[in-house]
């Protein structure tokens, strides 16, 4: 080191500027210190506790643990509803990314914008069509109803190529294509914004493994074990015991609902719906212990036990409901329709079923929006549908003996009052025939429910259109039409009864919604006019805009055939605790009670035993050979005209009683496009009550041939 | 040291010392300041789910500590005339990395070793800030002149530049070292001034002006962790959420801690616990009380650190200590600022607690140019040379 250098760096002791200069450094470090001594005090010692609550919720999550479900039984306690453990593999919402949460809102949106649209286009075809074959000359070929169609909403593009890697990843491991995972996340989000949607179920255990021990690689990805719902009987009463599905935000703030949480299964249509309450037990819960990736760590802090639900027991009898169910899709040749089969006394409902139908098993998942529209479309017969309640038609003859009831009741017709039947006339402008113009010359009430006369009961028709009080409309209504039956089962049709007041009211809302439009038809009816005779004297036959479902009808004779006592009908019949022990049970209700002549009962059902037995009965060819002393059936058939897509179609229907001392029955049934009553409906109806009575297998077929079950129409 | 040779002992005026006399004359206050975050660092990282990167810290202070007690044993004043070899070594130590390093989380900043990961940017702080003691030694007399802090600056922006774009950190380290080491020497409060207006032109430049025209200067995740403190999180794939985890952890530990209920950590909601995080580790398990005494230890180590400051035989051993105090104290401001959710997550490390080779050998090479710095002031002012 030169001496030269050496001056240079040496100095006083602490020269004053150092001084200054160092003691501002002091400064600066107390400054630095006190800031953090600051701060940590306030999140230490002043908020402490408030981070410690966040830090324990951080590391806890409280997990829902499923109640199984209630199972449903018939009344026999044969298994209809089960559960099944499944491992289900979901994603959370929240770890998705905000615009796949935004895109499915933004697509439910457009596509339930298109489906409104559709709705209505195609609605209006119809009634446009209907409308112009009502106006039709003759000769003129008849329209059928355009068939519309508008394109579909394409699913939204994966968010980001993050999520797309992640939906490869996850369609690799589950052997599903990464499309479908996407448009699984879609769809439900739709449906359930804020709930786990599922990815896939009954996941074999290898998988579940596999991602719960690489959870790193499947953010959000969560795998439970739930129970799913199980159909043994696969296709049995499918319509009546409905679906299940998680409670979506709507659901959530029904009154109905109320105290259950968000993401418990709930019943969402048919049984499941109705006995929901009891079904659905309580869920349990448990609180465990989280890492910062979401696995969990060592046992639940805290446990709830789930309670399981109760199970419901029906009235159904699934022998008769097998039964049922066959022979409408034997006989009925694949044609759409409907019966009922119940207790005339207390309204048990024995057996109820709908063609054609499906396996609910689709509902134990989650289902796509193509699946849900392959169970509604018409193409394929609708069978989400349950025809028997919700299914409306014309009824045809099976109507008269309300207007019996009511002819009597006015006293327009007495019971052995003959009324000349001459095969034809003229109503209003049109002239009006039997079935085939057969003349059957003077017939009274028990010939002409026999044999179905359509003059006598038109002419009943036109004297009661000029009674005062609506008679005809009024009785249809206390006999249990246009009008709810109050069976434990949702969506039931009320159905329709034409009258003065109805179309009024019609009227007017056709006339304001064409005002709405422009002038542009409505179609609630075909064209906005009063009700006049004419519309009455085919009420009085179960013609024209009536609409009535199979169980109206069932109820309707079960409250003839008890002399007006109109039951309740339901399904229900027990709730048991899971191992079948009676909890309570189910009360319908009393039945409703409608003043019926002890006279008139007799006489008319004198005319629907007469149908199936006697000389020129309806019915009597399809009950050839049935043991009518011990068992006598009175039946009645009916023959509707309806309108398919604008095309004229015979509704076949059929009605009977059988009293019984232990196991008295009504059944309904009915046949869309189904010809004469006793050609299809008929037929299903002897071939339950062959299997109700325990007839055998040869009391099971009508014995008529096919030619004389036509020489027997209405 | 320094050999004994076999002499009569009658000819010595004092009896031959057990220790060589100048590793007694070291700061005791200090060497204690620096084990006691030693202890508190191996005792931090047992806590943590990289517990066993406890003992290779130990290993590690083993070594500082053996390089400091070297350290303190050389005359620090030798080193000035290898000021541009220094300067050099550390360019060439820097760019090595540059050119070799590896990447950890997006940004190069160390050669992987077969031992440990070499992140010669901390040697560099302990370098730059004896390069820019000796420099403005050199320059004392034109000290005053506008050239000689512009000339300081540029020098130590070269390597500021050279490690910015990888680490971030280090880079606002180098700048603090040299604002330092012109504070101590003398600088004029007007060159001061200037400096900052242009540093906060620059930052401005870079953080808003920048981005709007298209250049980026910064990296997307650098912007990302500068501003995240501004706005924490829930979200796990934002870097809010460390920060958020790391206030929850540090408020959760309350006056005396959770001791083995501390969650945060073993649940690893804490992100990097063992190394930028370590100080929440050690406020949730040992809370307040945990964390005034680490802090304490970092006080007693600035208050030793600027009486050495004070005490040094001459100005190259003043700016030295005052820019090993800048390293420390803003390192700790800046780490346990992020911890605590006040300033930016950089991944600047805290001094000796943080796990990392390369910043406790740095740290503690530093604690012994410290203690040199003490040895000498002390022998020549006891007139033994």
């Amino acid at each position: 080191m030169s001496p030269m250098r050496d001056l240079e760096d040496r100095r006083t002791p602490l020269s004053p500027q150092l001084a200054v200069r160092v003691a501002l450094f002091g400064g600066i470090a107390l400054a630095v210190f006190a800031v953090i001594f600051f701060r940590l005090w306030f999140l230490q010692v002043l908020s402490g506790d408030q981070y410690l609550v966040q830090a324990r919720e951080n590391r806890t999550r409280d997990v829902r643990i499923q109640a199984p479900r209630g199972e449903i039984v018939d009344r026999n306690n044969r298994e209809l509803v089960t559960n099944r453990p499944s491992n289900v593999v979901q994603i959370e919402p929240q770890g998705l990314p905000d615009q796949t949460i935004d895109d499915a809102a933004e697509w439910g949106q457009a596509m339930g914008e298109r489906e409104r649209r559709l709705e209505l286009l195609q609605a209006r075809a119809e009634r446009e069509a209907e409308r112009r074959n009502r106006n039709r000359k003759k000769g003129q070929k008849r329209v059928k109803a355009k068939k519309v169609s508008l394109a579909t909403v394409p699913l939204p593009t994966v968010a980001t190529p993050d999520l797309a890697a992640r939906y490869r990843r996850l369609g690799r491991l589950l052997e599903m294509r990464p499309e479908t995972i996407h448009r699984r996340v879609i769809e439900q989000l739709v449906q359930l914004p804020y709930s786990a949607v599922t990815i896939r179920s009954d996941a074999p255990n290898s998988v579940v493994s596999y991602i719960k021990e690489r959870q790193e690689l499947f953010p959000g990805v969560d795998v439970e074990r739930q129970f799913l719902r199980s159909y043994p009987r696969k296709n049995l009463a499918a319509q009546l015991v409905g679906y299940v599905g998680e409670i979506n935000p709507d659901q959530l703030k029904k009154r109905r609902n109320k105290g259950v949480e968000q993401g418990t299964i709930i019943g969402q249509a048919g049984l499941e719906y109705t006995y929901d309450r009891y079904l659905r037990g309580k869920d349990g819960a448990k609180i465990l212990r989280v890492d910062a990736s979401g696995k969990f760590v060592g046992e639940a802090l805290q446990q709830r036990d789930p309670t399981p639900g109760r199970q419901v027991r029906l009235s159904l009898d699934l022998g008769l409901q097998e039964a049922g169910q066959k022979a409408i899709a034997e006989i009925g040749g694949g044609l759409p329709g409907g019966f009922v089969a119940m207790n005339p006394r207390n309204g048990q409902v024995y057996a109820m079923g709908s063609y054609p139908s499906f396996d609910p098993s689709v509902f134990a998942k989650p289902v796509s929006n193509a699946t849900y529209a392959k169970l509604t479309s018409e193409e394929n017969g609708a069978p989400l549908i349950n025809r028997a309640i919700a299914g409306t038609y014309p009824s045809g003859s099976v109507f008269k003996p309300i207007t019996q009831l009511a002819a009597l009741d006015e006293g327009v017709v007495g019971i052995d009052e003959p009324i000349a039947d001459t095969g034809c006339m003229d109503i209003g402008t049109r002239e009006a025939c039997n079935a085939k113009k057969t003349v059957y010359g003077p017939v009274a009430l028990r010939k002409a429910l026999a044999v179905s006369s359509d003059i006598y009961y038109y002419k009943l028709g036109i004297e009661l259109f000029h009674q005062d009080g609506e008679p005809l409309q009024k009785w249809a209504k206390k006999m249990g039409f246009g009008r709810s039956t109050g069976i434990d089962l949702p969506d039931e049709n009320e159905g329709t009864i034409p009258g003065p007041t109805w179309r009024r009211k019609i009227n007017k809302a056709e006339m304001k919604c064409r005002k709405k439009q422009n002038g542009v038809p409505c179609f609630f009816v075909g064209d906005a006019r009063d009700f006049n005779v004419g519309d009455s004297a085919n009420l009085a036959v179960g013609q024209g805009e009536v609409a009535i479902s199979p169980l109206q009808m069932a109820v309707s004779y079960s409250g003839l055939a008890t002399g007006g006592r109109i039951p309740r009908p339901h399904l229900g019949l027990e709730i048991q605790d899971a191992s079948g022990r009676l909890v309570q049970k189910v009360d319908p209700g009393p039945a409703r009670r409608v003043k019926i002549d002890k006279a008139w009962q007799q006489a008319i059902m004198d005319g629907l035993h007469q149908a199936t037995v006697g000389d020129g009965g309806t019915s009597a060819g399809v009950f050839a050979g049935w043991p009518q002393d011990r068992l006598p059936v009175f039946g009645k058939t009916g023959t509707a005209e309806t309108f398919v897509n604008g095309a004229p179609y015979d509704q076949s229907w059929y009605v009977a009683y059988v009293p019984h001392k232990t196991k008295p029955i009504v059944i309904a049934t009915t046949v869309e496009r189904g010809g004469f009553g006793a050609e299809k409906a008929a037929p299903i109806v002897r071939r339950m009550l062959a299997h109700w009575f325990d007839l055998g297998a040869d009391q099971a077929k009508p014995e008529a041939t096919a030619a004389e079950l036509q020489a027997a129409a209405d | 040291m320094a050999t004994t040779p076999i002499v009569d002992p009658t000819e010595r005026r004092e009896a031959p010392p057990v220790v060589p006399l100048h590793l007694l004359r070291i700061d005791p206050i200090l060497f204690l300041a620096v084990i006691g975050l030693g202890l508190c660092s191996y005792t931090a990282i047992s806590e943590t789910r990289m517990a066993e990167s406890a003992s290779r810290q130990v290993v590690f202070f083993g070594i500082g500590i053996v390089v400091a007690l070297l350290m303190s044993q050389v005359d620090y004043s030798r080193l000035r005339e290898l000021k541009w070899g220094i300067y050099g070594f550390m360019i060439a130590a820097i760019l090595a990395v540059v050119a070799l390093g590896g990447d950890t989380r997006g940004s190069r900043r160390a050669i992987q070793t077969p031992f440990f990961e070499l992140q010669t940017s901390e040697l560099g702080k302990v370098l730059l800030c004896v390069f820019m003691a000796a420099f403005l030694t050199d320059r004392v007399r034109t000290l005053r002149q506008r050239d000689t802090t512009a000339t300081a600056m540029l020098l130590a922006l070269i390597p500021t530049m050279m490690v910015l774009g990888g680490d971030l950190g280090s880079g606002m380290v180098y700048v603090v070292i040299a604002l330092a080491a012109l504070f101590v020497a003398g600088t004029r409060w007007t060159h001061f001034a200037a400096l900052i207006a242009l540093g906060l032109a620059a930052i401005s430049l870079t953080l808003v002006v920048a981005p709007k025209v298209g250049v980026e200067v910064l990296k997307p995740y650098q912007v990302d962790r500068l501003t995240s403190f501004l706005h924490p999180s829930d979200d796990p794939a934002e870097a809010g959420y460390q920060q958020n985890q790391s206030v929850i952890a540090i408020g959760s530990g309350g006056r005396t801690g959770r001791g083995d209920q501390a969650t945060q950590t073993a649940l690893k909601f804490l992100p990097e616990e063992h190394t930028d995080f370590v100080f929440a580790v050690v406020c949730e398990r040992w809370g307040f009380t945990g964390a005034g005494l680490v802090l304490s230890l970092y006080a007693l180590l600035c208050w030793r650190a600027l009486r050495i400051l004070t005490m040094a035989k001459n100005l190259f051993g003043s700016i030295i200590a005052g820019g090993i105090v800048a390293i420390i104290l803003f390192q700790v401001f800046i780490n346990v600022g992020m911890n605590i959710g006040i300033m930016p997550i950089t991944g600047i490390p805290l001094p000796l607690m943080s796990y990392g080779g390369s910043s406790v050998l740095a740290t503690l090479l530093a604690v012994g140019l410290l203690q040199s710095i003490h040895v000498q002031a002390r022998t020549a002012r006891k007139g033994l040379f």
